[in-house]
């Protein structure tokens, strides 16, 4: 295992850490400045309508992941599971509910003020709906808010979807918020900010899509998570967002330009070998030594699905300024896990073709149901449709428990191998024709 | 010169050497116990894959001539028996040193020279047990762990002790067989094969001329080949010596190697000579049943499904994750339980009338359920078919995430010496994915990895694979 070096961080990195310096600075005095917080989750979020009533939001899927980079996920989980949590339950939970009774201490050492604010505006994810309910009892009297968002069963958002959803914004969910805002809801502020939604959200997908060229000059899965932060948590609607990802573009078109390969904490890649699709989330608590296994074989990551759980943006949909309710409605229906799953090896399949893959790899979380039913299904589909040699390794998203190093490297190694193989071999056939 | 190819599998149970030569055919194999210094089991095998090697290149000499003399074949396997004792002999006296030493280091006073005593004792026994099950027996191939067969021997004579003698006994040898087993020994090839033909002249010297003189119960085994050969010893002796020692001298050249299993990175090969052992076992496969499109590999820590093209290159694998109930190692475990050795498990499930169904998620608790399940009076036949049916139900699983089975199927492994699961693997093959389906079990199961190790060596890793020449060949 290698020995965690500082890691080599680009402009863009920097901005972003400032950004959510910020936002921890103004999260920690948010009770004394008289500012209400929001807690949300990240799929489906509907950040534009809690920045617009100037409110805070908290995303406890990402202190758990920031836990778990930190290595104390796993005493989190301990404290959490002595209150009774089964070891079957998802560890972003037990992680968020550990931390939580440890201080509720946020990733830059600063304490996080408790929710005034429940808003669950996904359920396609039913632990989210179990989670909050844990956390209506470690906050007793707190305001619930919750959307329910429709499944797309069929593949398709019908119109009816649209208007359940739009009314229950209206009728419930808005007035929740409005109640707890202490003030009306500026529909004119909205439209601003999903103007700023869209416009990050065009930077961003242009970043994605540079992954088309070979070699990439980014990683769509590795470093992905970190492009991916400002857009789908507490950013996405400001100005700040839209300096990033333009920041952020512009970084990665100079890349491209200067034909260099990603950028990894130990420094650029000299050689892209293996070009890989990617599913499910990665593994937080090794994620360096997990990333570095890919990066030292040169195997790049050049589109995954887990960066699309705030949004599949490169697939068209944008948040849009003069149908707001409506376009908030159609977002959280869209969003990753809320496909369904000859969508989701459909976009898998694009990905691998549009991307032109060598292989295909699913990363299994034993903690999350919404991404792992029916990865293997997938798994067969993508080996049928597309003919690239398909991957399994599992781990975890928290829990340390279950990131077995020695496994998963060998694992890779042979996955790796394989690849090379057909590398060889195709090269051979094609020499032949 | 022939050139040969050197593969070598270090698993975590079983190191494995195989060279082959120029042909894909296998000359010599080589297995050994994986111990804690890897490099010691990949030099030991690579070693007994050399001498096998010699005495093979030796029989494909002498092939017309054993077609003709059916005494030659017999002169031969005994020699090749004789010789594995001689390497056996040094180690033994290696391990008697041993003994005495960790006795000598960890005890004192009285206590050390009762100990020293009963050592002394046990060593005078046991040494000739082994040369005697060797020359006479058929130690050689029922067994090729010297661990598991001095260990064995040891055993039986520290239970004829006093029970408060038991303990200190155990220390010492838990002390002393790791530092005998280590030791690198560079035999002398033509050295010890003129030490075997003269303890072969005695043998047959001493054999009685007359089968029935034989005493019960000493494992001679005295067929008609023996008995030509102790008429005609000497001739067969005389006329073999030359060639037997051009064998003993031929250089042998191993041009490249690949190293493959769990400990292959801790091997002294250069990075592009190590390859993984998914691949490996799938390369071996397909080269003996080139129609093989499913492998499942069941080894001693893990289980893994595989899915190979036509070319022998894999296209996906499944492997059993955070928990290695159902292979090898499991079976070691219930054999303890059992107190039988591990290879009487697979005849003894064999016999069983029905299977009991007994849990496969967990080694321990597997232990567990079977003293419970004696206890209920069920027959240990009956538990060990349930316990092999067990695995097998766990590598179904395994199999259907990877895939299915199409084609061919092939099991590899050493797990795939075991006939009870060879059949419990056959029924619910056949029960889920229809009876076209052929089945493979080669008798080097246990050295497909090896096999194909070997074989991307001599393809120098990348280029040449005959099969896709022939599926090319095929295609226009």
């Amino acid at each position: 295992m290698s020995n965690p070096k500082e890691a080599i961080k680009e402009n863009s990195m920097i901005i972003q850490k400032e950004m959510l310096g910020n936002l921890f600075t103004e999260l920690s005095t948010a009770k004394e400045n008289g500012k209400k917080v929001v807690y949300t989750f990240v799929p489906g979020n509907l950040t534009e309508l809690i920045l617009a009533l100037d409110m805070l939001p908290v995303y406890p899927e990402i202190n758990a992941l920031q836990s778990g980079m930190r290595k104390k996920s796993g005493s989190y989980i301990k404290d959490a599971e002595k209150m009774g949590f089964s070891e079957d339950v998802c560890t972003y939970v037990k992680c968020d509910i550990g931390m939580m009774l440890s201080g509720n201490i946020g990733p830059t050492g600063e304490k996080l003020p408790d929710p005034d604010l429940l808003l669950l505006s996904y359920t396609g994810c039913f632990t989210f709906l179990k989670w909050f309910e844990n956390l209506e009892r470690l906050y007793p009297g707190v305001e619930i808010a919750m959307l329910h968002t429709p499944y797309q069963e069929d593949g398709t958002i019908t119109q009816d979807q649209v208007n359940y959803m739009v009314k229950q914004l209206k009728e419930d969910v808005i007035p929740k918020m409005e109640k707890v805002a202490g003030k009306k809801l500026d529909y004119d502020r909205l439209s601003k900010m999903l103007e700023n939604s869209a416009k990050a959200e065009d930077l961003w997908v242009k970043v994605l899509q540079t992954a088309k060229n070979r070699p990439s000059p980014i990683d769509s899965y590795f470093a992905g998570v970190y492009y991916m932060g400002p857009l789908f948590t507490a950013f996405r609607g400001s100005e700040k967002a839209v300096e990033y990802y333009q920041e952020l573009y512009n970084e990665v078109t100079e890349r491209l330009k200067q034909g260099l390969l990603p950028v990894t904490p130990e420094g650029e890649m000299k050689e892209e070998r293996f070009r890989l699709v990617v599913e499910g989330p990665p593994n937080w608590t090794n994620f360096r030594e997990f990333w570095k296994i890919f990066y030292d074989m040169g195997a790049v990551i050049v589109a995954s699905t887990y960066t699309k759980v705030g949004g599949v943006y490169d697939q068209g949909f944008r948040h849009e300024p003069d149908k707001p309710l409506e376009s908030l409605a159609k977002y959280c229906m869209g969003c990753y896990t809320n496909l369904n799953l000859p969508q989701r090896v459909d976009l898998l399949e694009y990905y691998i073709k549009e991307y032109k893959a060598d292989g295909f790899l699913i990363n299994s979380i034993k903690s999350c149901n919404s991404f792992s039913a029916g990865q293997l299904l997938m798994m067969r589909e993508i080996e049928q449709r597309c003919g690239v040699p398909v991957g399994f390794i599992e781990s975890d998203l928290v829990d340390p428990r279950y990131f077995s190093y020695a496994n998963i490297k060998n694992r890779l190694e042979s996955y790796f191998q394989m690849l090379g193989q057909r590398k060889v071999i195709m090269a051979q056939e094609e020499a032949q024709v | 010169m022939s050139k040969y190819y050197l593969g070598i599998d270090l698993g975590s149970t079983t190191s494995k050497a195989v060279i082959i030569n120029e042909q894909d055919e296998i000359i010599g194999r080589g297995i050994t116990n994986t111990r804690a210094n890897y490099s010691v089991a990949a030099d030991i095998a690579r070693m007994e894959a050399i001498y096998n090697a010699r005495f093979s290149i030796l029989k494909k000499n002498l092939s017309k001539e054993i077609e003709l003399k059916p005494q030659y074949k017999r002169y031969l396997a005994d020699l090749e028996n004789i010789f594995q004792y001689e390497q056996f002999k040094v180690r033994i006296d290696k391990l008697g040193d041993e003994l005495l030493k960790s006795c000598i280091i960890n005890f004192q006073g009285e206590k050390q020279n009762t100990l020293l005593e009963h050592l002394r004792m046990i060593r005078k026994i046991i040494k000739p047990k082994i040369k005697n099950e060797y020359i006479y027996g058929n130690l050689g191939a029922k067994n090729q762990f010297f661990r598991d067969i001095v260990s064995e021997k040891y055993n039986e004579e520290v239970n004829k002790f006093d029970i408060s003698l038991f303990e200190p006994l155990m220390t010492i040898w838990d002390k002393s067989i790791t530092a005998a087993e280590n030791e690198i020994v560079n035999f002398d090839f033509e050295a010890l094969i003129k030490q075997a033909i003269d303890l072969l002249k005695e043998k047959y010297h001493n054999l009685p001329d007359n089968p029935e003189d034989i005493p019960i119960g000493s494992g001679t085994d005295f067929d008609s080949e023996m008995y030509l050969l102790k008429g005609d010893f000497h001739n067969v002796s005389e006329s073999l010596r030359d060639r037997i020692y051009e064998v003993a001298n031929l250089e042998f050249n191993i041009a490249n190697m690949t190293g493959t299993g769990y400990g292959r990175a801790l091997l002294p090969f250069p990075e592009d000579c190590i390859r993984s052992e998914i691949l490996c076992h799938a390369f071996g496969a397909h080269a003996v049943f080139p129609d093989t499109r499913t492998v499942l590999d069941i080894g001693g820590q893990d289980t893994k499904a595989i899915q190979v093209d036509k070319y022998g290159l894999v296209t996906s694998f499944q492997m059993n994750d955070r928990c290695a109930a159902g292979c090898g190692r499991y079976l070691g475990y219930i054999a303890d339980e059992m107190s039988i050795s591990i290879n009487e498990l697979g005849p003894m499930a064999m016999k069983a009338e029905k299977e009991v169904p007994i849990c496969s998620t967990c080694t321990v608790f597997a232990g567990a359920e079977l003293r419970e399940l004696t206890n209920l009076g069920e027959k240990r036949e009956d538990i060990l078919g349930g316990l092999h049916k067990a695995i097998i139900m766990r590598a179904m699983s395994l199999i259907a995430r990877s895939g299915g089975v199409f084609n061919e199927f092939t099991f590899t492994g050493g797990v795939a010496r075991n006939q009870a699961v060879i059949k419990y693997l056959a029924q619910l093959v056949r029960e889920n994915y229809g009876n076209d389906i052929k089945i493979n079990i080669h008798t080097d199961s246990i050295f497909m990895g090896a096999l194909g190790g070997a074989m991307f060596a001599r393809r120098n890793l990348n280029v040449d694979l005959p099969s896709a020449k022939k599926a090319r060949a095929q295609a226009l």
